[in-house]
């Protein structure tokens, strides 16, 4: 299955494809989110959308509380068995073109929690877009994989994508560490 | 500090009080089953003891406790008093056959809840309980998820899973770096 690449939108004529690229472009710096929040996530959910993580420098900071009205379901928190219903029924309500992120592990794929009350991720019952680990995961890994589904949108790629770990640039290490001594005011 | 408590039970009791004792700092009862709802109206209604706070109720599955010692259960409670500012667990112990007692939702409203998830989590049933259904887990839910016999990873899904999905593991692709160290259970292997 790893395969295979969905890739939206036709490949003939310029007209076309720039209209492709417009349209993703359209949509991916105007999302419209649904926060299904449920659990501890939530609170990374609020410091990614408050004012020092800001979520609106994408354009992603109007939480919309209607299925109708949004386009960009986060799936935060555990999942429980008897919530599974209300999910699945969230996600049919929006409209399309509507996006899934899972935002931490409980979402993604059940989290520690293996037991008899919670959905051992949400993929179980709705297709996802980007599942983004962590528990919670910090802020900078939500905004790093809210820039890879904007990604996605921009190119029109449905394929399901998991966050990884980004590698420093060069020279990143030292600098931290300079930045680390003249904030704690040692010699270097 | 709650002497007071055992004290009246005893005095009132005597020999209904099965065993009783006071384990860092917090006194408790053991009482046979029969008596449970007798001896918590005792507590609540007394003048000397006056516990008008239901604090918590729930049970304990130990299915290696001999029957001997009185049976599978143990089903305890906690009351408070707020005038008087004491405290005491009572418990009692019931068989797996017939994991009945008495409820309490007469004597404290507060036990009425606390009736349900037992009833829910272990199956404990309360006797002249005015609504004794689940309250944790969904009415479709077969089985009491906190006996010590019931698998705890054992779902139910309330849901069915979408085709290409199993149980505890993803429909993550090869290249997408999450590692799968989940251990399938026993009885549900991935084809």
């Amino acid at each position: 299955m790893g395969d295979v690449r969905v890739v939206g939108g036709t490949d003939s004529g310029f007209v076309s494809t720039k209209f492709e690229a417009l349209l993703g472009w359209a949509r991916k710096f105007s999302l419209f989110q649904y926060p299904f929040v449920t659990a501890c996530c939530g609170m990374e959910f609020m410091a990614t959308a408050g004012p020092k993580y800001d979520i609106a420098r994408f354009g992603a900071e109007a939480p919309r509380f209607s299925p109708r009205q949004s386009d960009l379901l986060w799936v935060v928190g555990t999942v429980s068995q008897r919530q599974a219903p209300a999910l699945k029924r969230i996600y049919e309500q929006m409209l399309e073109p509507k996006w899934v992120m899972s935002f931490g592990t409980c979402a993604s794929c059940g989290g520690f929690y293996d037991n008899y009350a919670s959905v051992p991720g949400i993929d179980k019952i709705i297709p996802v877009d980007v599942y983004i680990p962590g528990c919670p995961p910090r802020p900078e890994a939500v905004l790093d994989g809210l820039m890879l589904l904007m990604d996605k949108i921009g190119r029109g790629d449905k394929t399901p994508a998991v966050l990884k770990n980004t590698e420093l640039p060069e020279g990143a290490s030292e600098s931290l560490q300079k930045l680390m001594q003249i904030r704690m005011k040692q010699p270097a | 500090m709650a002497k007071i408590l055992l004290q009246r039970l005893q005095e009132t009791f005597g020999d209904a009080i099965v065993e009783c004792g006071s384990c860092q700092g917090d006194e408790w009862a053991r009482v046979p089953r029969d008596r449970w709802h007798e001896i918590a109206k005792f507590l609540h209604d007394d003048a000397r003891c006056q516990c008008d706070y239901f604090v918590d109720l729930s049970a304990v599955d130990d299915p290696e406790r001999p029957s001997a010692d009185g049976g599978r259960f143990e089903v305890y409670l906690i009351v408070y008093s707020i005038t008087k500012k004491h405290r005491i667990r009572l418990k009692t112990r019931l068989t797996d056959e017939s994991p009945k007692v008495a409820t309490l939702s007469d004597v404290w409203k507060g036990a009425n809840w606390a009736e349900r998830e037992c009833w829910d989590m272990f199956g404990v049933e309360f006797q002249g309980h005015p609504d004794l259904r689940r309250i944790l887990m969904y009415e479709e839910f077969e089985g009491h998820p906190l006996r010590k016999d019931y698998p705890a990873n054992r779902t139910q899904p309330l849901m069915p899973y979408r085709e290409g999905t199993h149980d505890k593991l993803g429909p993550f692709f090869q290249d997408e770096g999450m590692p799968l160290n989940r251990s399938p259970r026993e009885d549900e292997r991935p084809s």
